[in-house]
């Protein structure tokens, strides 16, 4: 080792510690300001140190506002972004997003909700998968492996939450991030693609841009994340809590 | 008839009949060679004057679906999304374009994949769900593999194998 190499290496060293030691920089007795967790290096694979999910503020979500399955749309190219399907009814084609809108008899109080794939901890859709195409990854997102999905449908069945689809036709220019094909299932995959690359889901970020801020997203294992404080202090269900599939999407105000 | 003379005619039977079969092929010939009138379209080669290839050539030209196959399930099993195998960045280097410079699709023979893929009548379906042509820049800058640069291909650092098959493709070294 040459005479510059080691004095490099002893910058460095000085480097990151002094950079650990500006890390968390004490303001007052009790606050601490800490750098974010680092972002994952792409080469290395996802772990179960995250869940990833979303918190859905139905006092928030403007009925008649339907910003986060546009940007669904567009982000993932099916629905109005695809000019695809055109033989297919319309109960038949691709639905990774949908708004929902629940009216109390009594009251007449309407909510709305946007309602995709919940990303339950134990995945039904995983459990009836002759193939293993459905699977969880290791950071809690639902995805479905269309490589080897045979197109049997039996977790569209399985899904109590009908996030799932089917393709019935022949697609054309489809997004390199959001691969979909003839004859696979498909649903919302958290938009997989962004979240590699510590981002956020389209809908999420339409929903912020639209003002409204009902969707938080984040790590539902990190206690310091919004949708965890949140979570905490405001509280939040699931829906079909009785099934007890833990899912990482929450609703409050139903 | 004796034996001997039976024998002689046999033989002579047999030798008549050799030495007419070419004549009768050649006349076969002529007339029509099956499939001669199928347009066979060679391979081409596409590839950037800038960048390398992941791998050197002749080993992407064996294997280059060993990688795209393990960087495939690493992706969509654990995340990781390093670039350098990507098959979205193989489409990025590789897209071909037409006379009134758009990309072509790869129901054309032109394509890259397809070029190679519809002469070995190997059926890839691949792009029943992947994008065949570029849609966003190339993350890909720079990448050192080794290997020989496409474009001006430098003296001595083909390997064997690769020289074979450009002077089988009647390619200058």
């Amino acid at each position: 080792m040459s005479d510059n190499q080691q004095i490099d290496e002893y910058r460095r060293k000085f480097l990151g510690q002094a950079s650990v030691a500006a890390g968390t920089a004490v303001i007052a007795p009790g606050v601490f300001l800490s750098t974010p967790a680092a972002a994952k290096p792409a080469d290395q694979p996802v772990d179960s140190g995250k869940r990833w999910g979303i918190l859905v503020d139905t006092a928030k979500c403007a009925s008649g506002c339907n910003a986060c399955v546009t940007a669904c749309e567009q982000e993932n190219g099916w629905g109005s972004a695809s000019n695809a399907e055109e033989h297919s009814a319309d109960s038949q084609k691709a639905q990774w997003i949908r708004k929902v809108q629940l009216k109390d008899k009594l009251s007449g109080h309407v909510t709305t909700l946007p309602l995709m794939c919940q990303h339950c901890e134990t995945p039904p859709c995983a459990d009836v998968c002759p193939t293993g195409a459905s699977f969880k990854r290791a950071d809690g997102i639902v995805l479905v492996d269309k490589h080897i999905c045979i197109g049997c449908r039996y977790c569209m069945m399985a899904c109590p939450y009908k996030a799932r689809s089917f393709i019935h036709e022949d697609l054309k220019d489809q997004k390199p991030w959001a691969p979909r094909g003839k004859g696979t299932v498909e649903a919302c995959t958290l938009c997989v693609h962004r979240v590699d690359n510590d981002g956020t889901p389209a809908c999420v970020e339409a929903c912020n841009a639209a003002q409204h801020g009902a969707l938080y997203f984040g790590d539902l294992n990190d206690e310091n994340s919004e949708i965890s404080r949140q979570l905490r202090e405001y509280g939040g269900t699931e829906i079909r809590a009785d099934l007890g599939l833990n899912t990482g999407v929450r609703y409050r105000g139903i | 008839m004796s034996h001997k003379r039976l024998l002689r005619r046999v033989a002579g039977l047999l030798l008549s009949t050799l030495l007419l079969l070419p004549v009768a092929a050649a006349a076969e010939e002529e007339e029509q060679i099956p499939f001669s009138d199928l347009e066979l379209v060679l391979p081409e080669r596409h590839f950037s004057d800038t960048l390398e290839c992941v791998q050197p050539e002749d080993e992407m030209r064996r294997n280059h679906m060993k990688y795209i196959l393990h960087q495939r399930d690493e992706t969509m099993r654990k995340g990781i999304r390093t670039r350098r195998y990507a098959l979205e960045e193989c489409i990025n280097c590789h897209a071909v374009k037409d006379d009134n410079g758009e990309y072509v699709r790869i129901e054309d023979k032109r394509h890259f994949c397809a070029s190679c893929h519809t002469y070995a009548a190997v059926n890839i379906d691949c792009f029943q769900c992947h994008s065949d042509v570029p849609v966003r820049e190339s993350t890909l800058h720079s990448l050192k593999s080794g290997a020989a640069r496409h474009g001006g291909i430098a003296e001595g650092t083909l390997t064997r194998d690769t020289l074979q098959l450009l002077a089988a493709e009647g390619k200058p070294q």
